[in-house]
């Protein structure tokens, strides 16, 4: 048939070690991230999203090793986010092996840097990941938060939206903040305004908590592709479980 | 001078980390060096053509580390996968930033017109392509499949990240296509020569088999 709906774990990493929390605080370890990438790649991963949460400079290049070990097992498509600020991060990281860069507070900060990492790299790399939150005080309905959640920025989220497919963002990573680690399912309206607003695909991230969070995020929520972390770290679910029930459910998936 | 089992053409594109890497690791005992050395590609036994980015870009760094000649004579005489851009680059033509490609294949490269495109669940559907799609192969000489296809089953997913595709006026070098959601050219092959639009090293155990598949491969 057709393009499949991707399954895409992720895996935030600090110190070398995987890691999750709630609401982006309290956070618990998962593992080791050579050994739950390769797990999930067997499992029929799609693709795997590695973010640093590393709060200081100093273990950054720690990233890059894991990066570099992952990418010489599993042969499926590797993001990597979180701390990119420059071009040359970029490189490096597409050096170590990713296939995608994932860009976050950065592109609010300096939205050239998206359009000039487009430009070297090609859009098919550059990832523009979307915090976005449900705002009451505001003349739009979701509004754009960097710095892992803590700072708002006065931006309506789907017009962002555009602005980065404009500058040559090749895919957008939209996590809800109210959703993001509570299991209680993507935010589907969200993810479908932006959906709808542009032309390249989707990742839906923020809030799984069952399997039929992941078929809601593909038919409510018009996602392109689903990302989460907790079902699958945990052993609650396998990645495998996940796609069969997407496809008893209607959607066509890479068994 | 070193053994060159497989030349994988570097022109300062993109990541050619993944697919040395994927190489390496289907052909452990064989010498493969990633090269913008023209002499290099012309001594390697095999040459891999990859390719990221936009068409013209891509063929104004080839020329500019004056590969084109050994490129082309790669591609008319020794066992050569294209890949993506490298797919692309071997045709007249491009629709991105109307470019001239090496020409070596009749026909165009055209974008997807996204426009018009819908997918089952009434969803538009998004460029660029990206993710797993099935490929489906075609028999050229009806009798068996490619020697690239052997051991992949027929339907079999692939992962793509493109948003333009090969129109080739040569129906008879097609190898494969996909739907996105019209049919489209996705493998070709001639003689020594096989190129797809796919990433076969980012496409787990089915890519896998198609670059151990290239390695033993010997062209009739």
């Amino acid at each position: 048939m057709g393009l499949a709906k991707r399954i895409i774990p992720c895996l935030d990493v600090t110190n070398g070690r995987v890691v999750k929390g709630v609401n982006f605080l309290e956070l618990r370890d998962a593992g080791d991230p050579v050994e739950i990438a390769k797990r999930y790649d067997d499992q029929g991963a799609d693709e795997l999203t590695f973010l640093d949460i590393t709060a200081s400079s100093d273990n950054r290049g720690l990233i890059l090793h894991i990066i570099e070990e992952v990418a010489s097992q599993v042969f499926i498509p590797l993001t990597v986010g979180g701390g990119v600020r420059e071009v040359e991060d970029v490189r490096r990281l597409l050096n170590a092996g990713a296939d995608k860069v994932s860009i976050n507070t950065t592109a609010v900060l300096n939205p050239k840097m998206v359009q000039a990492a487009a430009a070297k790299f090609g859009s098919q790399c550059i990832v523009v990941a979307i915090d976005a939150k449900k705002v009451e005080n505001q003349p739009f309905e979701w509004e754009v938060f960097t710095h892992g959640g803590r700072k708002a920025t006065g931006l309506d989220a789907i017009k962002w939206a555009e602005y980065m497919v404009s500058l040559g963002a090749g895919e957008l990573l939209v996590t809800s903040m109210d959703r993001d680690g509570t299991k209680i399912g993507f935010n589907n309206p969200l993810n479908r305004a932006i959906s709808d607003a542009v032309e390249v695909p989707i990742i839906a991230s923020g809030g799984v908590g069952n399997l039929q969070h992941l078929v809601d995020g593909v038919k409510q929520g018009g996602a392109d592709a689903v990302l989460a972390a907790s079902i699958f770290h945990y052993g609650e679910y396998t990645v495998k479980q996940a796609k069969e029930y997407m496809a008893q459910h209607g959607i066509e998936v890479r068994l | 001078m070193s053994k060159i089992d497989i030349a994988v053409v570097d022109y300062g594109m993109g990541n050619l980390r993944s697919v040395s890497k994927a190489l390496e690791h289907v052909a452990p005992a064989k010498n493969v060096v990633v090269t913008s050395n023209p002499a290099e590609i012309a001594r390697a036994e095999r040459v891999v053509f990859p390719g990221q980015g936009a068409m013209p870009d891509c063929m104004r760094e080839l020329d500019a580390r004056g590969l084109r000649d050994a490129v082309l004579y790669a591609a008319q005489h020794k066992p050569f996968l294209g890949i993506c851009i490298g797919l692309q680059m071997l045709f007249e033509h491009s629709e991105e930033g109307d470019a001239a490609g090496l020409g070596l294949f009749k026909g165009n490269v055209k974008r997807f017109a996204n426009t018009d495109m819908v997918d089952n669940n009434g969803d538009k559907l998004k460029v660029p392509h990206m993710g797993w799609n099935q490929v489906y192969q075609v028999s050229q000489d009806k009798s068996q499949p490619h020697a690239l296809w052997q051991g992949i089953e027929d339907g079999a997913r692939f992962y793509y990240v493109h948003s333009y595709y090969v129109q080739p006026n040569d129906e008879d070098v097609i190898s494969g296509f996909s739907l996105y959601p019209k049919r489209f050219t996705c493998a070709i092959a001639k003689n020594n020569l096989f190129a797809v639009q796919f990433h076969p090293e980012k496409s787990a155990d089915a890519g896998l088999q198609l670059l151990t598949n290239f390695v033993n491969w010997t062209p009739n």
